[in-house]
């Protein structure tokens, strides 16, 4: 199940006058654009452009900032409605989950496809949200299936037409896919899953690696992956891809503040720590950086992790541009045996963790907006 | 080259200069010990860039020259032969191989150009002194635990050895942190030091240095200049680069308003903490400690593995504290005492702790609490 411009649909719903008018969500006026209705999107703004374009693009847009707060809420709603079909449920964001409905029909007495298009039509009627259905015989096409006729979309992919359907569609429906991997899939004359086909194994894996062996069994519509409800975390990033490279160090030590604090933002919300903290960067010609660190006390504090990958973006150099950059941390352990200890050296980490645990605590009252590092501004 | 040298002899000088060359190095005569022999000597040097070990040893010399071996090997083949033995090195200058013969035993090992040796540029020693061995130990000994590994802080990858105030006037001082804790260990400044540049000496050269020390009655030749320093006993000198970084201001690490006083018997100490934290987590080594009037607790509470408790008579008089540590740190800093009780000086649990050997300031710890 995925939402319909889910952050556009819940403001639309709140306020009827947006209903009929192009809705951007997004921060600010040198913000990015998070999501935009479908309204918006005819005129060609997409998620992750910067404002000022998507502006130009759609001069009557309505901007409207992000009420994280809310999503949540109606996201939880969602969820519980997914509960009573399924206990198995992957969620992947806020409005997009995975629910495996294997085993289900005897007990709701209907087969999976009455119960989800029962699931859009509560999601439409008691919250005012409407989502598109994927529904298949593994996660790979489910998540492709769910695509297929958005918004509202109900798309199935049954295991007998799998390959009929693949066969002349490009591979960029692979998730995952991103333009790099795109670049030396074209150099290998694959385009289409036909061509895709052609390859064997050995080939594939010579030639792609790890991705090889996957690219292989999704060109047979395989997907082996299991739908799990809660699949122990095993790291946290965030990364941003810019809309131009950029190699202005203090524009990207803003980006490394952000992620950190976008990391430790679901660190706490997880009750998880690191004991690594990973950066990672990638070029204009799509080459990647990964440096990574260990902590001697595992952490959860956005400070910490900024600190720990500024370090090692310092110890870098300059390499850039840059096209992205990441932070991330993994070797996750219970918060409770993380951040235990100071630094003799640095004697005020201490009380810039105590300052931010505050600054959360406003947060969680008054906003993510209500308290900024002027850091996060550059 | 013909040498004929003692089996115990050759071991110790092979030995130092094996662990000094790099083990993964990509530069084929970096694994090499050069041998040069003349009239009635033999010198063993090894390299890795940054630490130079050279030998000198009294050997037969048959005839003298010059050749460079795989340091790994003939320490190998040396290790393997009989106490006692005699060996003999021959190198006949053309062939490119060197002979190793002892007994019935015979190496045939593969050489490269003492040419292609790199040695160690000399440099202009600002200071010269000289300093008795034990002496030299203590400095090393008990600070060395501190050192950090932490490449980003490569600074504090070495023991900071330099001249410094203290109560009684002008000392030699090592101090070394990781940042967690901290080691500053005083000794009488040796005439001819005053003029000693800091230098942050790095842990592989610590280690090395170490193996010159054993002997007690053993005067070390140390010289320093800004950018290496150099230890010498009659036959072995280690001249070594020192890391090019500023050493922190760690005197404001060290806490001066602590007052709260704790004496303990080191070991019986050492001995409750390590019992204890058996059961600790394998991850944080949390270790409690609980004090009140004349009695420590100790204790660790591991959600996954189990509880433990120990309990001290120590001599305490003031306020009710509780504070954790890693345990790990606590045992290092404990097995640092060895002649009196240990004193802990404790302000709150979240403020550094100071701890020293009874009322001794030439060697002061300092440890950084842990939540618990």
């Amino acid at each position: 199940m995925d939402c319909d411009a889910f952050y556009a649909s819940v403001e639309k719903r709140d306020n009827p006058d947006l209903r009929n008018k192009a809705v951007i969500i997004g921060g600010g006026k040198r913000g990015v654009v998070s999501t935009a209705c479908y309204i918006a999107r005819i005129k060609g703004v997409r998620s992750a452009m910067p404002m000022f374009q998507a502006l130009k693009l759609c001069p009557e847009g309505v901007v409207v900032r992000p009420r994280m707060d809310v999503y949540v809420e109606t996201s939880k709603a969602i969820k519980a409605f997914m509960k009573e079909l399924t206990p198995a449920i992957e969620p992947l964001s806020l409005d997009e989950a995975f629910l495996d409905m294997t085993g289900t029909a005897r007990l709701h007495g209907a087969p999976p496809a009455v119960m989800l298009a029962k699931l859009v039509a509560r999601m439409e009627n008691e919250l005012g949200i409407t989502g598109s259905i994927g529904l298949s015989h593994n996660k790979f096409l489910a998540k492709v299936a769910s695509d297929l006729d958005k918004p509202k979309g109900f798309a199935m992919i049954g295991a007998a037409e799998t390959m009929d359907f693949l066969r002349p569609r490009s591979v960029r429906l692979i998730w995952g896919i991103g333009p790099a991997a795109q670049v030396s899939l074209d150099k290998a004359g694959i385009r289409t899953f036909a061509d895709l086909l052609r390859w064997d194994r050995k080939d594939l894996s010579a030639r792609f690696g790890s991705t090889g062996e996957r690219l292989y069994h999704l060109a047979r519509g395989e997907d082996r992956r299991r739908i799990s409800a809660n699949a122990p975390v095993k790291s946290i990033s965030k990364e941003t891809t810019f809309f131009e490279d950029t190699s202005d160090k203090d524009i990207l030590d803003g980006h490394i503040w952000r992620l950190a604090e976008q990391v430790a933002d679901r660190a706490k919300a997880r009750g998880l720590a690191g004991r690594v903290v990973v950066l990672k960067l990638k070029r204009s010609d799509f080459s990647a950086l990964s440096r990574r660190i260990s902590l001697r006390d595992a952490s959860q504090v956005a400070d910490r992790i900024y600190r720990a990958a500024h370090e090692l973006f310092v110890a870098v150099g300059n390499q850039g541009p840059y096209r992205l950059i990441g932070v991330g941390i993994s070797d996750l352990i219970p918060e409770d045996e993380a951040d235990r200890s100071g630094d003799l050296l640095d004697p005020d980490a201490n009380r810039r963790a105590d300052a931010e645990r505050a600054t959360d605590k406003i947060r969680q009252k008054f906003g993510n907006d209500a308290i900024l590092k002027g850091r996060a501004l550059r | 080259m013909k040498i004929s040298i003692e089996r115990a002899t050759l071991l110790k000088a092979v030995g130092q200069a094996q662990s000094v060359v790099e083990r993964r190095n990509t530069i084929p005569i970096l694994a090499n010990v050069l041998i040069e022999a003349d009239a009635n000597s033999v010198s063993f040097r090894a390299t890795d860039l940054d630490i130079e070990v050279v030998d000198k040893t009294v050997a037969q010399v048959d005839r003298p020259g010059a050749t460079t071996v795989s340091a790994v090997t003939l320490h190998e083949i040396v290790r393997k032969l009989p106490d006692g033995a005699l060996v003999q090195l021959t190198d006949d200058g053309s062939s490119g191989r060197l002979t190793v013969e002892a007994g019935r035993s015979n190496f045939s090992l593969a050489t490269l150009p003492r040419e292609d040796f790199p040695v160690m540029a000399n440099a202009e020693y600002g200071a010269n002194f000289s300093i008795e061995s034990k002496v030299l130990r203590r400095l090393f000994d008990k600070s060395k635990f501190a050192i950090s590994t932490e490449e980003t802080r490569y600074y504090l990858n070495g023991v900071y050895m330099h001249v410094s105030d203290a109560d009684g006037g002008k000392v030699l001082r090592c101090v070394a942190t990781d940042g967690h804790r901290l080691a500053r260990i005083d000794a009488d400044l040796p005439a001819g030091a005053e003029t000693m540049p800091g230098v942050i000496v790095p842990r592989k050269t610590v280690g090395e240095l170490r193996k010159l020390l054993d002997d007690d009655d053993v005067k070390i030749a140390v010289s320093v200049s800004e950018t290496k320093v150099r230890f010498a006993t009659p036959e072995i000198t280690l001249t070594s680069k020192v890391i090019d970084g500023t050493f922190p201001d760690y005197t404001r690490v060290i806490p001066q308003g602590n007052t709260r006083r704790l004496e303990v018997d080191a070991a019986e100490f050492a001995k409750a903490v390590d019992r204890v934290a058996t059961v600790s987590s394998e991850r944080s080594r949390a270790v409690k400690l609980s004090l009140d009037e004349d009695r420590l607790v100790l204790s660790v509470n591991a959600p996954d593995s189990g509880a433990a408790e120990e309990e001290l008579a120590v001599a305490y008089g003031d306020d009710r504290l509780e504070i954790g540590f890693n345990a790990k740190y606590l045992l290092e800093i404990a097995s640092q005492v060895d002649r009196e009780n240990a004193v802990f000086m404790f302000n709150s649990s979240g403020d550094p702790t100071l701890m020293r050997e009874g009322n001794d300031t030439t060697a002061v710890y300092v440890v950084m609490p842990m939540r618990v």
